[in-house]
């Protein structure tokens, strides 16, 4: 090699896969679900708590969760962090706020954005609502709820976040 | 050193596809029933956890994470993973026994072949420099050492299709199989070439689904009250990655194996070899100096049916459940990984 | 019934952002061939070859042992290749650990990398599904509202995680090996840094890394032939538990108690703060330290925060030292980084730490996490046999 060449240290080679990918058939009743407006979750028989996504197990009892159950649009939030990367594809813009929240009627949190809000004055324990895009745009996708907003109710116990039934605090 | 058994077996169907099933619903039931077979529960039932499978089948990182949800794992378990064939869990798992950190082990393979282009998924398992830029698929390995094997008169075509032959034929038997037919060899001559010299029919064919199986020490199994099958041996070996530079019409690593897992030491009633080609079922038999006193494959191979992940534990499964049926008194199971047979692992199983 | 084993070889690459000299052949080799000298062995001398690395999307290759089997000298020998999220580090070691303590082998080779320079991991970390939002937030994203938690129920304050990152880093700069070297880092550059998933500013975040860690493990009956002390396997424990299920501790997770209590037992450690003298903790983003003290129990519950902010996890001047290597958040090839603690340890019960050494270190623990923070896996090394 002569003085001038420099060393190759990488080459790009352009690797395509295409996979067809389930869901899963639980999966694929809670997205089919998502298409009708509807959030949902499936309950575990063994130690009674709700999923949200479900994945068709309970994950601490290892036993299949087959009852669904309609969940509320209301929600509490369990924790969050504001973020300061942008999402591709995604008008929102950073900082933003992404949080773990609780539909009511399920036991486990789900992550999704937060918008309409003061990042500052976001905190644990707060009641929020779900805003959904318009109902011509829904498909089967998590994305049909476009963020999370708060929600003039009073906050959530922190001992009972996750325990709220689908009626909410008032149930 | 301990010994230690097989006390349980379980695999789904090989199917072409698994439709909408994701990790979770296809490993559940199969570990439902090795836990039934053995008199246990749940995962909390045995000291010791172990799977096996490969994110680029289903094209998903960390698709064994999601399979952990199908264990119960609260309280926290023991538990890890090879992103290898469950048969390599397997071997994983006896060590932590052998160590003396478990008495029982679970193990369990799952794979989706379905969803990706299978033989153009494992192009990428390749050289990343050399040898993956070209998209080298995996049958097209296999058809370049086919053609080796006739160029120098080693086999015949016909000997290949009489292997086909005789899995379908044995595949009728099998409730698991995904092929299975009554064929003549001229038949199968008859068909046009795939991937030249191979046939569609000597590959083996794309099939989704899960297997686990439940180990224990002698002693524990008899704890337990259940029949089991002694693992005597097993070791495994692997070989250069570069094709030129080993012998493709022979596989050194198996019989170095083989020989390492005390294959030799008794008679060998059954051999379950993982040939995903049928010229390299040829190959592993007289690697391993088979006679015609052992049974090659009754249930068909995995030209019958080739569940990615875990069809070296199935070679495994399918032994033992001769050997508890009376069917075979010893036998071995082989798994292979890599273009070629590149690695392989020998399993020397014992009825007591 | 287990053999008694022992590390005695170690071998790293230098960490940096991107090693265009060698391929990921190379960069294995390189770790593999410092373990061999370093244990005085060749490669006759090694009965199998375990390998581990972080998920295959990262750098496209599947099932990377098949093509690293002749870099590592391994044909014609078993080989493995473990694979456990974050945790592969330190789940590989205890693999590798197992077949010498099974006394199915007598001395192995083990080797964790990660190439990230040729990967890309967050495209790898967050594959388009369509029942979770497309979100981007990654590991960061993912653990800030954890440590958000652990802020609020400890009262700790807030330049807890900046004390972490500064004294990582500045242990870093003494050891040459490690990636980020910033011997003039202050507790202003990391506040006024970028708050990237608040309360994670930039420079409270770990680097990406090339890089591979090797170590030579040996039976008891062998471990004379290596001319270095050797560090030897006190206690080895893994846990797993789900990512997710119905009131989940998610700040100090069962599972990593419940391995710490494991491997603690094994070692005879009852105090840990007392009985170890250093430690290499899996800390990605700065107040996992905090977290992880209290997890691992070196201090109770809400009151980690007091060790690091009084200094006792300095190398400098505390009593029990965290991360002298600079730990993830100087060097992280994420496949290696669990290995990389683990053999710290190691390094520094052999007296072989160089500048970062603890002195008189005697007993050491290494430690790695990953998913989630669900898996874990540790060892207890020390100097002399049990």
């Amino acid at each position: 090699m002569s003085d001038n060449e420099e060393m190759i240290t990488d080459i790009n080679v352009s690797i395509v896969h295409k996979y067809n990918f389930t869901a899963g058939a639980s999966t694929t009743r809670f997205l089919f679900q998502l298409k009708k407006g509807v959030l949902t979750g499936q309950r575990c028989p063994s130690c009674s708590n709700v999923y949200c996504p479900p994945k068709g197990a309970c994950a601490s009892c290892g036993v299949a969760t087959e009852d669904e159950v309609a969940l509320s649009n209301k929600a509490t939030i369990e924790s969050f962090t504001i973020v300061a990367i942008p999402i591709p594809n995604n008008p929102i813009k950073p900082p933003f706020i992404v949080a773990n929240l609780i539909p009511d009627g399920a036991n486990i949190s789900l992550t999704h954005l937060l918008s309409e809000c003061v990042n500052e004055e976001v905190y644990k324990g707060q009641r929020v609502q779900a805003v959904w895009k318009p109902e011509q745009e829904w498909g089967h996708d998590m994305g049909n709820i476009r963020y999370y907003k708060p929600l003039d109710e009073p906050d959530v116990p922190l001992d009972m976040i996750g325990k709220l039934p689908v009626e909410g605090l008032g149930g | 050193m301990r010994d230690i058994a097989i006390v349980a077996y379980s695999q789904t169907d090989c199917v072409r596809s698994a439709g909408a099933a994701n990790e979770v619903e296809l490993i559940m039931p199969q570990l439902s029933a090795v836990f039934d077979q053995a008199g246990l529960s749940n995962s909390q039932d045995v000291d010791f956890v172990c799977s096996g499978s490969c994110d680029y089948l289903q094209g998903a990182a960390f698709a064994f994470v999601a399979g952990v949800d199908a264990l119960g794992a609260v309280p926290p378990i023991k538990e890890s993973h090879v992103e290898m064939d469950a048969a390599w869990a397997l071997c994983e798992s006896i060590l932590k026994i052998r160590m003396g950190h478990a008495d029982s082990a679970l193990v369990y393979g799952f794979g989706l072949s379905s969803p990706g282009e299978l033989p153009i998924v494992l192009s990428q398992q390749l050289d990343p420099y050399y040898l993956a830029p070209q998209w080298i698929d995996t049958i097209s390995l296999a058809a370049m050492q086919a053609r080796m094997m006739l160029d120098q008169g080693l086999i015949t075509e016909r000997d290949m299709a009489e292997v086909v032959a005789r899995s379908r034929a044995n595949a009728l038997n099998n409730p698991h199989a995904q092929l299975a037919a009554d064929v003549s060899v001229d038949n199968l001559l008859e068909q046009e070439l795939f991937v030249s010299p191979l046939r569609k029919h000597d590959c083996s064919p794309i099939s989704d689904g899960a297997g686990a199986m439940v180990i224990a020490t002698v002693d524990q199994a008899k704890e337990w009250g259940k029949p089991y099958v002694l693992i005597s041996g097993i070791d495994h070996c692997i070989e250069t990655h570069n094709l030129g530079m080993r012998d493709l019409t022979d596989s050194v690593s198996t019989r170095k194996a083989a020989k390492m897992a005390g294959m030799a030491n008794g008679k060998v009633d059954v051999a379950e070899l993982y040939a995903p080609f049928s010229h390299q079922e040829i190959i592993l038999t007289r690697a391993l100096g088979l006679g015609d006193e052992t049974s090659i494959n009754p249930s068909g191979g995995v030209l019958a049916g080739n569940l990615m992940m875990t069809s070296g534990l199935s070679r495994i499964g399918e032994v033992f459940n001769r050997i508890i049926s009376g069917e075979a008194q010893r036998g071995i199971a082989h798994a292979t990984s890599g273009p070629c047979l590149q690695h392989n692992l020998v399993t020397v199983l014992e009825g007591v | 019934m287990a053999i008694l084993a022992a590390v005695v070889g170690i071998g790293q690459t230098k960490y940096q952002t991107k090693r265009g000299d060698v391929s990921i052949a190379g960069l294995v080799r390189e770790a593999a061939v410092n373990a061999l000298n370093d244990s005085g062995l060749v490669w006759d001398d090694i009965d199998a070859v375990i390998i581990g690395k972080a998920p295959d999307m990262f750098e496209g290759v599947i099932m990377p042992e098949a093509y690293l089997t002749d870099a590592l000298g391994c044909n014609g020998k078993p080989m493995i290749r473990v694979h456990t999220a974050g945790s592969v580090g330190g789940s590989t070691a205890l693999v590798a650990a197992s077949h010498v303590q099974s006394g199915s082998y007598k001395r192995v080779l083990t080797v964790t990398f990660e190439k990230q320079s040729e990967s890309n991991a967050m495209w790898a970390l967050s594959s388009k599904r369509p029942f979770s939002v497309n979100l981007n937030a990654g590991a960061g994203g993912y653990f800030a509202p954890i440590i958000r938690e652990y802020i609020r129920r400890s009262g700790a304050p807030y330049d807890t995680g900046i004390i972490v990152a500064v004294k990582d880093r500045l242990q870093g700069a003494l050891n040459p090996l490690a990636h980020l070297q910033l011997p003039n880092i202050t507790k202003k550059e990391v506040e006024e840094s970028m708050m990237l998933w608040d309360p994670i500013r930039f420079l409270e975040s770990c680097p990406s890394s090339d890089g591979a860690c090797a170590m030579v493990i040996a039976a008891e009956d062998m471990v004379a032939e290596s001319p270095k002390p050797p560090a030897w396997i006190r206690g080895v424990a893994m846990r797993s538990e789900p990512t997710m299920y119905a009131g989940r501790e998610e700040v100090s997770p069962q599972a990593g108690r419940d391995c710490a209590a494991d491997v603690y037992k094994q070692a005879g450690i009852s105090n840990p703060r007392k009985d170890l003298d250093c430690a290499e903790v899996y800390v990605p983003f700065s107040w996992y330290e905090p977290m992880w003290l209290e997890n691992l129990g070196f201090a109770e519950e809400g009151e980690g925060w007091k060790l690091t902010t009084e200094g006792a996890t300095a190398l400098d001047g505390g009593d029990i030292p965290w991360n002298c290597s600079g730990g993830v958040l100087s060097s992280n090839p994420i496949g290696a980084s669990g290995m990389i603690r683990f053999a710290e340890a190691a390094r520094q019960v052999r007296g072989d730490a160089g500048n970062h050494q603890v002195e008189g270190a005697r007993l050491a623990l290494g430690h790695a996490y990953g998913g989630g923070a669900q898996f874990f896996s540790m060892w207890v090394v020390g100097a002399d046999k049990p």
